[in-house]
């Protein structure tokens, strides 16, 4: 059981690269988001979230600031989805929250607008202001079969009913 | 044994106490573990073996299957016109799958049939038996060291295999196909997240090491004392570890994985 400081040294050196290299992929590569207990939550509720995922980016002007957290189904049948922001955002009470796609068919994301309002929102607070995901299919099937009334009432909820709605 | 269903019979009870006799060397190595001799020196030696001279072949091998993920996923981004999102191809296979898998089947080829033969040429010789003579435990003084050192190594090995896998990519997708190195970093950077991935791959890499060291061990510790009897557990050790480490990664990717 001898010791040999080169092979020691080697060793050391294994361990340290090692340790290195987890550091490198968690800090640079994986990066520490927002995570912690600290960020900002918000919710917000929408009649139509598309085809919304989890972790998908909220951005405000394009810049990424958090993600979705969560998205459960509300008492009332609308989308209930919970935001995890920076915490060191300062988002006016009347901020109002979209969900939006990137180019045509890519993911969809939520955009934050916000608003002129001297309150500002606190984490656990609620967005009142949203605007639901608009969906493509249904955009297509009112062009192809909303235009004549007699037609889309025979294809009845599928087609005719909703365009993206605002709601207050 | 010419009765074919008393076979299956005889067949399921031996596999029962490989099992058993398993979980009752599992114990005796946690056992061994937490009382003091510490063996700090075997550890290191081991560290070396296992670590220090597979880290050639795990940079290699990080470094080549790298380079081909980043070819293949150029080729088949390319038809979508989403060339931009290659880091993320590449990062994202490395660091959930390929990274773990690979590194823990190299280092069960590489190490643990080193980690097999050497027990059970220990056993053929009675080195074991000697070591009991002199009222020495084997698995506190010959086992245990191995054990650790494999659960210690095993994420260092697949950290670095990830780093040299990310680098080859990189190589091939911006050096090799003029590809934007600023839109590699960044959708690898954007698509990989510390909590779901790079934990998941710690994770995972940590329970291969376990499995690798305690299979390689028990596979050295119960063979045959004979020449056939040690060659059968070094290629048990590889064939079982690698088959143990796929089912697993489907195990842990189904429980943790999203």
């Amino acid at each position: 059981m001898d010791r040999s400081p080169l092979r020691d040294f080697f060793v050391g050196l294994f361990v340290l690269a090692g340790i290195a290299a987890i550091a490198y992929l968690s800090i640079s590569i994986g990066g520490f988001s927002w995570h912690g207990p600290t960020g900002l939550k918000l919710s917000a509720a929408f009649d139509e979230t598309g085809e919304l995922a989890v972790r998908a980016p909220v951005v405000i002007a394009g810049v990424r600031v958090g993600e979705v957290a969560t998205i459960a189904l509300q008492d009332d049948f609308r989308a209930r989805v919970e935001m995890d922001l920076d915490p060191t955002l300062k988002l006016p009470t009347d901020t109002s929250a979209s969900i939006v796609t990137a180019g045509v068919l890519g993911d969809r994301y939520i955009e934050l607008q916000p608003g002129g309002d001297e309150k500002l929102l606190k984490s656990g607070d609620r967005i009142a202001f949203t605007e639901s995901a608009i969906v493509l299919e249904r955009l297509i099937g009112q062009l192809l079969y909303g235009t004549t009334k007699g037609k889309a009432a025979d294809h009845g909820t599928g087609a005719a009913t909703t365009a993206p709605v605002q709601t207050p | 044994m010419a009765n074919p269903v008393s076979h299956v019979g005889y067949k399921a009870v031996r596999f029962v106490q490989g099992l058993g006799s398993l979980a009752a060397f599992t114990a005796d190595i946690a056992r061994s573990a937490l009382t003091p001799p510490v063996r700090f020196a075997a550890f290191a030696r081991e560290l070396y073996k296992l670590g220090v001279r597979s880290l050639l072949i795990i940079c290699v091998c990080g470094l080549a299957v790298g380079m081909v993920l980043g070819l293949q996923g150029h080729h088949t981004l390319v038809r979508f016109g989403a060339q931009r999102s290659l880091g993320a191809v590449v990062g994202l296979s490395l660091i959930r799958e390929l990274g773990p898998v690979l590194t823990a089947l190299l280092v069960a080829g590489r190490a643990g049939s080193a980690t097999a033969a050497e027990i059970g040429a220990m056993v053929v010789t009675e080195q074991l038996n000697g070591l009991r003579m002199l009222s020495i435990d084997p698995v506190s003084l010959v086992i245990k060291p191995k054990a650790a050192a494999m659960l210690v190594v095993t994420p260092l090995l697949t950290a670095l295999f990830i780093a040299c896998g990310l680098y080859g990519g990189y190589l091939v997708g911006v050096g090799l196909l003029a590809g934007d190195p600023g839109s590699y970093m960044s959708s690898l950077r954007s698509a990989v997240n510390f909590h779901n991935d790079i934990e998941c791959c710690m994770l995972k890499s940590a329970v291969f090491g376990l499995l690798l060291g305690l299979i390689a061990t028990y596979r050295g510790y119960t063979s045959a004392p004979t020449a056939e009897g040690v060659s059968a557990a070094t290629t048990a050790s590889v064939v079982i570890s690698s088959v143990t480490v796929l089912l697993t990664d489907y195990v842990i990717t189904a429980l943790w994985g999203i």
